[in-house]
């Protein structure tokens, strides 16, 4: 029988063997080049740009080195940190930080609970379903993130598709206020990070032996504790990985609550948006990116290593 | 009818309750049937299998023991005939309110969990008390001769390692049933042979009925009280092991278990039944041939070792005597089997006991022998 799905499929039949033949120094060099140049590089930029100070000139930020200046020092560096300074001092930013977190995981806990059960009913599908199926989830990405945001402001305003529909069958008879609020915001992140859990989640349920199901309802178990007992912890790397993948982009997500978030929704993708480009004060944005960075980095690292640890521990 | 005390074995101690009328199967199933589709994989199925008993599904593979295997666990829903337990209606309840048990073939242990918690999941189902589950589980994990690898994952251990503890786990709950899906298949020769023993001790020891699924005829003559010999959905025949080798009642099963040389032909009306066969080369006589008519087509079925290999011309008239040349010879060790090429055409196979040392061995290659037997050594088959 033939168990791979067609994602695997697509890397074990094409994507390994392409991989295998490149040399073993060019394999392991080309993720390190890919991460110098695309991360690394403009993270030492954004860096050294959040210790600067903004001027009216371009770029907008004074240098931090200087190469013989008037005091005579061939080479010197000015480390400004009051823009880190400010992100303490001034509440708004921690609040902003604080309410993306709480959005992020609400949103990532959501997104868990939707996703589950359809990841869940794919896996089980008949074996012919499956592959339709992703299609399915997969095809979403098909139009433009932007229009399928705009999609929702159409549905959720006041005289939308919702309220229309809400109000034709005589559930309400004022129009609900959802739109710029922040339910709003959260839809339209499940919405749109919703195939970011399945897929990770439809990855490993499908994986799953069966017969381990069976076998617990042998051992007397009832099938929703099976689900619980076996199941859930079963599909850990896929809860876990799929929760990454929409936790750490929804913490920097700026499009969403700026379509269909209020005034008050607070998001610090949002506040670096506007640091960046109404304010024009590079320095405070870049020292709210590398912050935003950290606060992220850090406890994945730490996470990861706990993996590792007890990875070494059952081994 | 205390047959099943621990430390003794319903067969063999020549307790036989299947020919006794009045002893009541633990497990009783009835005309059931499932069919996949278009597929038919279990057919109007007839069952009973008795307290203690050590009982082997035999069968090719795809002939529907595993389809009947997980009827009986309550993973498949029968289209029609029931199931019964000890009294109980099983048909329609669900496997986890079942007092049977089910060793996978794939075994099926859950691999984020310890090997003793692996054994001890059933046992918390029921809300025993932690420490009744935590001696429990030390005396599963004593039977099976693995008492220190409780703590290690699934994946630390080996197939045979792992066999055991899949045998521990559907052990410990005392079922009054316990299925075994081709338990030894994954093992390599030499594990699987003495596992066969190990099997049979424990069974003894637990004295809890056996119902064993294996497509190795080896394994059930070794191992089964009794065995069904199943053909496509369809039970061939039921009966013990050396019934079912010494009185085969259809081509399929005298074929399917061990060797045999099968003569069509016709039987001759008279006094002694006797059997005209062109595909022989001579007339056959029977020990009895009850209930059969003159005319009638069967099939006389002869196993290798039966015949008598000699070099000697018999008598002309002789019946119950073939004539051929050596074509083969195998040697086997303790027996050689010959390929022999009758006059008729048609090849048959004998088989002697190296009695003798292999350098004075008298019959080779091309020499015209006489195969002889005796009218008790040859079973006639109707179908
Ligand atoms: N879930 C299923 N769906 C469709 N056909 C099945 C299924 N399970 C078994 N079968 C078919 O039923 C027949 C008997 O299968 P099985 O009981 O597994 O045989 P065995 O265990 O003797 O090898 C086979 O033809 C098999 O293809
Ligand atoms: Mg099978």
């Amino acid at each position: 029988m033939n168990n791979l799905s067609p994602l695997s499929e697509l890397t074990e039949r094409w994507l390994r063997p392409a991989v295998e033949r490149v040399p073993r120094g060019l394999a392991i060099g080309i993720p390190y080049a890919w991460l110098l140049i695309f991360f690394l590089a403009p993270f030492a930029i954004v860096l050294k740009i959040s210790f600067a100070e903004p001027q009216l000139a371009m770029p907008p930020y004074t240098s931090i080195f200087e190469f013989l200046n008037e005091a005579g020092d061939y080479f010197s560096v000015e480390l400004n940190l009051g823009n880190y300074l400010l992100l303490i001092e001034d509440d708004l930013y921690w609040r902003a930080y604080l309410n993306s977190l709480k959005i992020a995981a609400i949103s990532t806990a959501l997104a868990l609970l939707l996703g589950f059960p359809m990841a869940y009913a794919m896996a089980r599908a008949p074996e012919r379903w499956r592959g339709p199926l992703v299609m399915m989830m997969i095809l979403p990405f098909w139009t433009s993130f932007l229009i399928r945001v705009y999609a929702w402001i159409g549905i959720l305003k006041g005289e939308g598709l919702l309220n229309g529909f809400l109000q034709w069958l005589g559930l309400i008879d004022q129009p609900l206020a959802i739109l710029n609020t922040d339910i709003a915001v959260y839809i339209g992140i499940v919405y749109s990070y919703l195939p970011f859990m399945v897929l990770p989640l439809y990855a490993t349920l499908e994986k799953m032996d069966e017969s381990l199901l069976e076998a617990a309802a042998d051992l007397g178990c009832r099938p929703f504790k099976a689900l619980w007992k076996i199941t859930v912890p079963l599909a850990r790397p896929g809860i876990i990985a799929g929760s990454c993948l929409v936790f750490i982009p929804v913490v920097g997500e700026v499009v969403i609550p700026d379509l269909l978030g209020g005034s008050e929704t607070l998001m610090i993708g949002r506040t670096l948006w506007s640091e960046f480009f109404t304010n024009r004060d590079w320095p405070v944005a870049s020292a709210v990116a590398i912050v935003l960075l950290l606060l992220l980095v850090v406890p994945i690292a730490l996470f990861q290593r706990h993996l590792l640890v007890r990875a070494e521990a059952t081994r | 009818m205390a047959i099943s005390t621990p430390g003794s074995s319903a067969a063999r101690r020549g307790y036989e309750p299947w020919d006794d009328p009045n002893a009541t199967p633990i497990l009783k199933i009835a005309a059931l049937s499932k069919s996949f589709g278009p597929v038919v994989a279990v057919d109007r199925v007839d069952l009973n299998i008795f307290k203690g008993e050590f009982f082997a599904l035999l069968g090719p593979s795809g002939c529907g023991k595993t389809t009947l295997l997980r009827m009986l666990a309550g993973f498949d829903r029968p289209d029609s005939g029931s199931i019964m337990l000890d009294g109980a209606d099983m048909t329609a309840v669900p496997p986890y309110r079942r007092p049977v048990n089910m060793m996978f073939q794939s075994y099926a242990l859950f691999p984020h969990m310890s090997v003793e918690r692996n054994i001890a999941f059933g046992l918390k189902q029921e809300g025993l008390p932690a420490r009744e589950i935590k001696a429990r589980v030390a005396e599963a994990l004593a039977l099976v001769q693995l008492p220190d690898h409780g703590k290690r994952k699934p994946h630390q251990l080996s197939g045979g390692q792992r066999q055991r503890i899949a045998l521990a786990r559907s052990l410990v709950k005392r079922p009054k049933v316990l299925l075994l899906d081709e338990p030894l298949a994954a093992l390599d020769r030499k594990l699987r042979e003495e596992t066969q023993f190990e099997l049979i001790n424990i069974q003894e020891k637990v004295g809890i009925t056996f119902v064993i699924v294996t497509h190795d005829q080896d394994e059930a003559m070794t191992m089964a009280s009794r065995i069904a010999v199943m053909d496509r959905g369809r039970i061939a025949q039921i009966a013990t092991p050396g019934e079912i080798y010494e009185q085969p009642n259809s081509r399929y099963v005298a074929d399917f278990i061990g060797k045999v040389n099968l003569f069509e032909g016709n039987l001759v009306g008279g006094e002694t039944p006797l059997v005209r066969s062109a595909e022989a080369g001579c007339d056959i006589v029977l020990a009895d041939a009850p209930g059969l008519r003159a005319g009638q087509r069967l099939w006389v079925a002869v196993r290798p070792e039966k015949f008598e290999i000699s070099r000697e011309p018999p008598p002309p008239g002789s019946t119950n005597c073939l004539s051929g040349v050596v074509w083969d010879i195998g040697y086997l060790g303790d027996v050689s089997t010959y390929r022999i090429k009758l006059d008729t055409g048609k090849m048959v196979v004998a088989a002697e006991a190296n009695r003798v040392r292999r350098t004075e061995r008298t019959i080779t290659w091309e020499d015209r022998v006489y195969l002889r037997w005796t009218p008790r050594a040859a079973v006639a088959l109707l179908n």
